[in-house]
Parts: C-alpha cells; sequence; structure tokens
C-alpha cells in the first residue's frame, strides 16, 4: 500500500495486509496524534489495510504562539 | 472486517475517543463535539445569545472548526485574520480562511501585520530579543484584542484546545509560574480595556478537532508553521502523549482537575493595575505596552517622545507584563 505522510509531505510503500494500529506502530507514530485517512473516510485503529490502498497519516499536533 | 461500532448508535465507527473508551460514527461523532463545546460554554457562561463574537482565525483546523461550531449553534460569530506575513504558509492560511467564510458568507476581518505595524514575523523572530513563536503570540493577542474594541465585538473565542491547555499548564507547572497559572482559565472576564476572551474547545482534544474538521469538510492548513520548529510547547505535547498512550485520560485529568480543583488556589494573586500604553492606548501594566517595545526594538525606534524620559532599549527584552494577562498561550 501507499502511505502519503505529512510535514513534510512524502510518499513510503508498504507491502501487506495489515491494521491501522498495526501499520502506525511500525512507522513509529503515536496514534492520538494522526488521522488515518482512506478514500477520503477515517479509519479507527481496528480498521484493517488491504495491499492496494492509498492512504493519508495526517497529523493532528499543531503548536506556536497561540491560535 | 472488526470494525469498532459508535457507542451511540452501533453503526460503524470513524473515531476512536480513547479517554471515553468510546468510539463513534460520522453524525454521532459531530453531536458529541457539540455537546461538549454546549457544555463548555454553559459551565462558564462564555457567550450569551445576543453577544458578538470575534473568533481569531489561523486557517488551521481549531480555529476553523470553532467558527463553525459557533456559527452552527447560532451564535453571532465573526472572523478576524492576522496575516503574519509567514511566505507560502502565510499566503495559504489566508486563502482558506477566505474561502470559509466566502462559503457561509459571514464576516471576516482582515490585518496585515507588515502593513499594519511595519514587520513581519519573521523578520521579528531576527531583530527581537524574544523568539519568533513568543512574538507572533504576542502580536496575535494584541491585534485580537484591539480589533475586538474597534469593531464593538463583545467576547474574542479561539481555538485552543485540550492539548494546548495540557501543555500549557504543563510548561507553567514545570516552572511554578502561578502568576500565569492563575489566569489559565477557559474565559477571561472583560477589565480595563481588554474584551472577554472564550476558549469554548478546552474539552476537546487535537485529534477531536482535527477529525471534525475533517469530517465537516473543512479546508483547513495541515501544514505547520515553518517556524514553529524546537518550540516548546511542542515539547511538552509530545510529553503530555507519551503519557497519554499507555494512560489514556492523562491530559483530561490534568486540566479539566485543575480547572475543577487546583484553580481556585491560584486565583488570589491577580493585583495587576493596567494603565493606558502611552504610545497606542492599548491596556498595559508598564508605560508601554509589551507590543510596542517589541515593534520598537525590531524596527529599530525609540519609545517615548521629547516630554517623556525614553526607554532603554536594552531594557525592552524584560517582560514586564505577564502574558497570561492577555490569556493566550505563551
Amino acid at each position: 500500500m501507499k502511505v502519503k505522510l505529512r510535514n513534510p509531505d512524502r510518499e513510503v510503500e508498504v507491502a501487506g495486509e495489515r491494521k491501522v494500529h498495526d501499520l502506525l506502530g511500525e512507522l513509529g507514530i503515536n496514534p492520538d496524534t494522526v488521522l488515518v485517512i482512506r478514500e477520503r473516510e477515517l479509519l479507527t485503529r481496528e480498521d484493517r489495510l488491504g495491499q492496494q490502498d492509498e492512504i493519508e497519516v495526517r497529523p493532528v499536533i499543531s503548536g506556536g504562539g497561540g491560535r | 472486517m472488526n470494525r469498532m461500532k459508535c457507542r451511540r448508535c452501533k453503526a460503524p465507527a470513524v473515531v476512536e475517543v480513547r479517554r471515553h473508551n468510546a468510539a463513534f460514527c460520522r453524525d454521532c461523532f459531530e453531536h458529541y463535539v457539540r455537546a461538549q463545546v454546549v457544555r463548555a460554554i454553559a459551565h462558564y457562561d462564555m457567550v450569551g445569545p445576543d453577544d458578538r463574537i470575534l473568533v481569531a482565525v489561523s486557517g488551521g483546523k481549531d480555529s476553523l472548526a470553532l467558527w463553525d461550531l459557533l456559527l452552527d449553534l447560532g451564535y453571532r460569530a465573526d472572523g478576524l485574520y492576522l496575516g503574519l506575513g509567514i511566505g507560502e504558509y502565510s499566503s495559504r492560511s489566508g486563502d482558506v480562511v477566505r474561502a470559509f467564510a466566502g462559503e457561509r458568507d459571514t464576516r471576516l476581518i482582515e490585518v496585515d501585520l507588515a502593513g499594519e505595524y511595519g514587520f513581519d514575523v519573521p523578520t521579528a523572530g531576527k531583530k527581537g530579543s524574544r523568539s519568533t513563536c513568543a512574538v507572533c503570540g504576542l502580536s496575535k493577542r494584541y491585534v485580537f484584542n484591539k480589533a475586538a474594541r474597534d469593531h464593538g465585538y463583545d467576547v474574542i473565542a479561539t481555538g485552543h484546545n485540550l492539548d494546548d491547555e495540557a501543555a500549557t499548564l504543563l510548561g507553567n507547572t514545570l516552572r511554578w509560574q502561578t502568576e500565569y497559572i492563575a489566569r489559565q482559565f477557559p474565559v477571561l472576564p472583560a477589565e480595563e480595556g481588554f474584551a472577554r476572551k472564550v476558549k469554548p474547545l478546552y474539552r476537546l482534544s487535537e485529534l477531536e478537532t482535527a477529525a471534525y474538521a475533517f469530517l465537516r469538510g473543512i479546508d483547513y492548513v495541515v501544514e505547520e508553521c515553518p517556524l514553529v520548529a524546537g518550540n516548546t510547547q511542542l515539547r511538552y505535547k509530545d510529553a503530555m502523549n507519551q503519557l497519554e498512550s499507555t494512560s489514556p485520560g492523562t491530559k483530561a485529568q490534568f486540566f479539566l482537575s485543575y480547572l475543577d480543583r487546583a484553580a481556585p488556589l491560584f486565583a488570589t494573586q491577580d493585583d495587576a493595575h493596567l494603565t493606558a500604553c502611552e504610545r497606542c492606548g492599548q491596556p498595559t501594566t508598564a508605560r508601554f505596552c509589551a507590543f510596542c517595545r517589541a515593534r520598537a526594538q525590531i524596527l529599530g525606534e525609540r519609545l517615548g517622545g521629547p516630554s517623556n524620559e525614553p526607554v532603554v532599549i536594552a531594557d525592552l527584552s524584560e517582560e514586564v507584563m505577564p502574558v497570561e494577562l492577555y490569556g493566550a498561550n505563551p
């Protein structure tokens, strides 16, 4: 599957099916800090990802001097 | 496929809220988010039905989600966007904010920092004594308050979420900055030239505001500010997230329990006497407000006229006015 990562934008290829939780673990990403998106739908940790999926892992953390 | 089920309706879930040991489908998640905001507003009597609200919008998920929620709940909420001059990042931010306002046919007030005050944030970070994030935050608080007063708004609403507040409280607690802790509250009442400030998203995590913005189809700026690398607030958030990953609910307990049980213990030390800044008239505890002092330093100007003793530029790095008098994050 293709996994799009942000900040900075980049793409990685991951072989095989797995759960969202497992994918994030392999990528070293805390599940509480990202949205996982497939075909404009949000996924939860338990959702399964297929070999042909295109996934976006979108960080939600922002910082700075105010909003 | 073993999908999580929505706690309310048992449909397939799209968002998990681990601290509540719950997951929600799209409709029920939006209901949950609205309920949290309604509860926050009611608990602290943040805004009334006739109040004119000015929402400080950056183009990020939190402020646009907040604006969307307030409009959806029927409040009179206009937006204020401050152009910071951070290259493509600011250009994109301005575009998404204008598009949001246009789609909802609602009023957007725009202020350009360079056009109005003669400097942008990247320049300020190089020329001033404050960090880039500090001068950015100071500028926002100054402009938001001034715009609210100039345009007759009753209240300023900002998109600070639970993660922001927990990280700020952690930072203030690690240094025992009791005067800042005393003023870290979801509502700061109007006083001597300061408009009321409210944070209706304080019960919602960053993940929840991002999920809400996404599910509502809000086009927001995903990219992080290019100047934020190394920001202290991000390190505190990272520490809180590590705790949260093994103990869901830690952030909420830390901040919400502070509000319920610890805040009253700190709420007695606010004896700052406010006066009008001699340069701009905004409230300050010093002769000149922190913004005017920072601006003078950045522009290489000296504050004070012929009849006044000039302020020595070397003294401008001293933060006479507590940042939290404006009620936002340091």
